[in-house]
């Protein structure tokens, strides 16, 4: 009912939620969700804080477990294998396989903090995928060339600016090749000055053609590079469709009164 | 010294002084006398006493069966480490496993080794062939394929190291929790999120961040450790307190005896107090921005200054 009007036209999106609820104990967070997110798009989810976005996120790549409901990436369902009519549950190891190849970059970066930047992003790669650490090296220095860091590879995360340690986060997460990226609140812990460096490399990825859905309260940035927004509130979502519609237009007044405050 | 400085540049040494009479601390400086008074006032007791022989003292520590004693109280100290290590960080895992057997086990380890004695455990060790006389494997509950003497099996030494290692892992398991516990909740999110298993998510980023709260503990029970080896005079075991003890008995020479014995132990404190400060060093890395340079470093930048004086320093 609340799909985005995106006009891909591949049989299977790339994330699909069908009556995705969750709930901490007595807390419902999420209260049926169903939306599509296409291949290729860069979806946004705007809110307030506590209205389930993150927590949404936190579902696709398995670090909350869905109570019931549907949720598929690519075509599998997100922790659980469907044979005969049944489920299964994923063994750890086929959890973390699945996770490999849906990359995740977090409000607080998350670097090692006891690694340098290149070898934050040589981690995953070297371990996961067992690639030659010279190899894994090489492609880590090419990714912090891509998000303009090329000069911090030494460096300790304690040595760089937020801006600067998100992006390499953001490498680091591009360095398993995912086919999706998750975005939670990538520029909300940093210095309004340096949300654009973040921003920019982004957008760079969105013109790459990365499927990409990102939790954020930057509507500037959902109306110049999103395909589709949607508004969630209170665990449910209240409006979705292309950024103009949504961010322009509302036709909910739940929106039009969290876009006011916003924006 | 600030003549030689042209006027404009002292705007460009903001941490310059200001030029005040700076507070007398009389207290101080009395109580600092008191200190000196009384430390020399011993010195000379100790040095002078003719009946504290010096020579005595050297020649029971440079004694045999004193090294010998030294020998096995260095090795017992390494090898219940190696143990209360390898067995604290299992414990600590298990503890924070999410299933309840391994984490009751865990909790039941700790609670009965870490609530007794430790010179209870050392006899118990030492003693537990009354109990069970061999030890066979074999089917659990079915037929043992070899069996052998508990006393062939488990020597005076190595009662000695299973007492002293077994208490120690119960409370390095409590150490080596606590680091756990301190690294954030991010990391093994972003550790997930990435792919990595559980196991390489403990090894490659909890641990190495969970070091930095474990080690410094773990200094302190290496050096309580050292010292704590001197319990297995008590299971005839003969460390090096206990061949002191031997010397004093046979010569009378007690209080140099317990001199001897104890500038070897207050030596090898000394080394270890180096090897923490050098390991925690490593472990600190990524969480400044830039270390304080090591005493070493510090002496060889005084005496390349002293080497090279600057003409700009402050000094007279």
């Amino acid at each position: 009912m609340n799909q985005p009007t995106h006009p891909t036209p591949t049989a299977e999106p790339m994330v699909r939620a069908q009556g995705v609820r969750k709930s901490y104990g007595p807390v419902d967070v999420l209260k049926g969700i169903d939306l599509e997110v296409a291949t290729g798009e860069v979806f946004c989810l705007l809110g307030p804080s506590g209205s389930g976005k993150s927590t949404f996120l936190r579902c696709i790549n398995h670090l909350e477990k869905v109570n019931s409901g549907r949720l598929t990436v690519d075509g599998d369902l997100v922790g659980y294998h469907e044979r005969d009519g049944r489920l299964y549950e994923l063994k750890d190891n086929e959890v973390a396989r699945r996770r490999r190849d849906i990359g995740m970059v977090f409000q607080r970066f998350n670097l090692f903090p006891h690694m340098t930047a290149v070898e934050n992003i040589m981690e995953a790669p070297v371990r996961v995928k067992k690639e030659p650490k010279a190899a894994a090296r090489d492609r880590a220095l090419d990714l912090l060339a891509r998000v303009g860091l090329a000069d911090k590879a030494r460096s300790y995360p304690s040595q760089l600016s937020g801006g600067q340690q998100q992006r390499v986060a953001i490498a680091r997460a591009l360095a398993m090749e995912p086919k999706l990226m998750l975005f939670d609140e990538p520029t909300s812990a940093l210095d309004p000055e340096l949300v654009g460096e973040v921003l920019d490399v982004m957008r760079g990825l969105a013109e790459d053609g990365m499927t990409m859905i990102v939790v954020t309260h930057e509507t500037g940035f959902a109306r110049e590079v999103g395909d589709a927004v949607v508004f969630m509130d209170d665990g449910v979502v209240v409006e979705s469709g292309s950024p103009r519609d949504v961010l322009t237009a509302p036709r909910h007044l739940r929106t039009q009164q969290f876009l006011s405050k916003v924006l | 010294m600030k003549l030689l400085a042209p006027p404009d540049t002292a705007r460009n040494r903001p941490s310059e002084d200001i030029p005040a009479v700076p507070v007398r601390h009389p207290g101080r400086w009395a109580g600092a006398a008191a200190v000196v008074l009384l430390g020399a006032m011993f010195g000379h007791a100790m040095l002078t006493n003719p009946r504290l022989d010096w020579g005595t003292v050297g020649g029971i520590m440079a004694d045999p069966s004193v090294l010998r004693g030294l020998r096995t109280t260095l090795e017992l100290t390494v090898l219940a480490m190696g143990i209360a290590l390898v067995g604290g960080v299992l414990l600590a895992v298990m503890r924070l496993s999410r299933n309840p057997i391994l984490s009751g086990a865990s909790w039941l380890f700790i609670w009965v080794f870490r609530g007794t004695p430790v010179l209870v455990q050392l006899f118990v060790w030492n003693f537990l062939g009354a109990l069970w006389p061999t030890i066979s494997i074999g089917v659990p509950f079915g037929p043992s394929f070899h069996s052998w003497d508990y006393n062939d099996l488990v020597s005076l030494f190595t009662a000695a190291v299973l007492g002293l290692g077994l208490n120690e892992a119960a409370y390095m398991a409590e150490i080596v929790r606590a680091g756990i516990l301190s690294v954030d909740r991010g990391q093994p999110e972003a550790a997930a999120s990435l792919g990595l298993t559980h196991g390489q998510t403990m090894r490659r980023i909890i641990l190495p961040q969970a070091m930095k709260v474990i080690i410094p503990p773990t200094g302190n029970e290496t050096i309580s450790m050292l010292k704590a080896t001197s319990l297995v005079s008590a299971i005839s075991l003969v460390d090096i307190t206990r061949a002191g003890q031997d010397i004093s008995s046979r010569t009378f020479q007690i209080i140099p005896s317990l001199i001897a014995v104890s500038v070897w132990y207050l030596l090898f404190t000394s080394l270890l107090t180096i090897a923490q400060y050098y390991v925690e060093r490593r472990y600190v890395r990524g969480t400044t921005h830039s270390l304080p340079p090591t005493p070493v470093q510090r002496v060889r930048t005084a005496l390349r200054a002293r080497r090279a004086p600057l003409v700009t320093g402050g000094s007279s």
